[in-house]
């Protein structure tokens, strides 16, 4: 065991099953898998977890916490204040994050942590499986055995315009000016043509409600996110939909059924994952640790 | 997790084409969404990352905000974020010179409008006065989103 090095963080990625010897008959024989696994990885023998600390587990009454160490001349407090503006920064710690999180749930049911929860040492993190045993026990039996998916619909750019709605006759404009100005004509197209993409913006949302209720019911649980931004989704099509479904295996190929055949005019739809599940370990564990937790 | 073997029913549909075009799981956006944004919040020891990580998840909130949002408030991605390039008192300042060559426009715009369209007997003063009270109604409040408090 380490004891706690000045300068030195645990950096926690993620709690699986795991265990103590007498609790090994209860673990997926997957999770024992990971563990070496993860321990005679990818990079030379040892996987790297973010700033290339080698990743190791701290267990605890059946628990495995998958830590590493991190400097804290870049996760101390001050540090990472100026650390977490720095996006390239931000990017390496998430894909290194990432990565050992994809690792441990491909192996076996996985609690992923935030970024950057960052522990002064293992004692601390033995505590913290300690206490929150019974939650973490019961957000990995929940996610045991199925798989995330991330499910993104876009409004389809080749949808053909409606038929323009009928306008109101517009008084200014006909009173006034003496008739469509060029100014005033421009207008008139504009709001118009926002119009019509109004409509088809309502009717693709209104595709991707029904979408989203019918993978819900196929579905152990589902979650909607945000639309992300163009800029993020590297998509110039507007999204409609960003959510994330945990799936059964055995439904999976329903699962898949019902995204093909929502393939209609107005959806472009994306599967994305399998993914850890990410979205459906949202319990907050913080309130009984000191220390402002939201 | 990165085989696609491993993800075989969705793969292998016998419904019609597989509904993936493309695996995106390594799409920083997708990745930083769930990092940041899901997953167990536990209070760690270093307390920075509550507030921090706050911050930031605020600030990817807004890239990833609802695309109307985002429209909205002009966001752009991260080098065009002035947070995190710190160019907010440049954008003030582009902020500031444009009302003023707004503001400028206006005026020659109103003295133009004066001149042409003034009908006879009316007292040009007048118009005048009019034409500036109303065009300082109409002119817009600061556009949001610009001033880095508005976020």
């Amino acid at each position: 065991m380490r004891d706690d090095h000045p300068g030195q963080g645990v950096y926690l990625y993620a709690v699986t099953y795991g265990g103590t010897a007498g609790e090994r008959g209860e673990v997926p024989a997957g999770v024992r898998g990971i563990m070496s696994g993860v321990m005679s990885g990818v990079m030379g023998g040892v996987m790297g977890g973010v700033m290339g600390g080698v990743v190791r587990p701290v267990p605890r009454g059946g628990l495995v916490a998958h830590v590493s160490d991190v400097p804290l001349d870049r996760f101390g407090e001050e540090p990472l204040r100026r650390s977490l503006e720095d996006l390239d920064w931000v990017e390496g710690v998430a894909r290194a994050h990432h990565r050992v999180v994809e690792a441990l749930a491909a192996a076996g049911p996985t609690a992923p942590v935030r970024l950057v929860t960052v522990y002064t040492g293992e004692d601390q993190v033995r505590d913290l499986l300690d206490l929150r045993h019974d939650d973490f026990m019961e957000i990995l039996s929940h996610v045991a055995g199925r798989r995330e998916w991330g499910v993104k619909a876009y409004l389809r750019r080749d949808t053909p315009p409606p038929s323009p709605a009928p306008s109101s006759p517009a008084p200014a404009a006909t009173t006034a000016a003496g008739g469509d100005s060029p100014g005033m004509a421009y207008l008139r197209r504009k709001k118009e043509s926002l119009r019509g993409r109004e409509d088809l913006w309502r009717a693709a949302a209104e595709r991707a409600e029904l979408l989203h209720a019918e993978l819900g019911r196929i579905a152990v649980a589902s979650r909607r996110h945000r639309p992300q931004d163009p800029q993020l989704s590297g998509r110039s099509e507007s999204m409609v939909l960003n959510g994330a479904y945990l799936v059964d295996p055995a439904r999976e190929e329903e699962f898949a059924a019902v995204l093909d055949s929502c393939r209609g005019r107005f959806l472009d739809v994306e599967l994305t994952g399998p993914w850890a599940p990410y979205s459906f370990t949202s319990i907050d564990l913080g309130a009984g640790r000191g220390g402002g937790v939201r | 997790m990165t085989d696609p073997r491993s993800r075989p029913v969705l793969r292998e549909s016998s419904y019609g084409p597989p509904p993936v075009i493309g695996r995106e799981s390594t799409n920083l956006g997708d990745i930083l969404e769930r990092v940041l944004d899901r997953g167990i919040v536990i209070a760690g020891d270093i307390k920075v990352n509550l507030l921090e990580i706050e911050l930031l998840t605020i600030k990817l909130r807004l890239v990833i905000a609802s695309v109307d949002t985002a429209r909205e408030i002009g966001i752009d991605w991260w080098e065009r974020d002035p947070w995190l390039s710190g160019r907010d008192q440049e954008l003030v300042d582009e902020n500031r010179r444009l009302r003023e060559r707004l503001s400028a426009v206006e005026e020659r715009l109103l003295a133009w409008e004066e001149r042409t369209e003034l009908e006879p007997g009316e007292h040009p003063q007048e118009r005048a006065r009019d034409r500036q009270a109303e065009a300082r109604d109409r002119r817009p409040g600061r556009p949001r989103g610009t001033e880095p408090g508005d976020a």
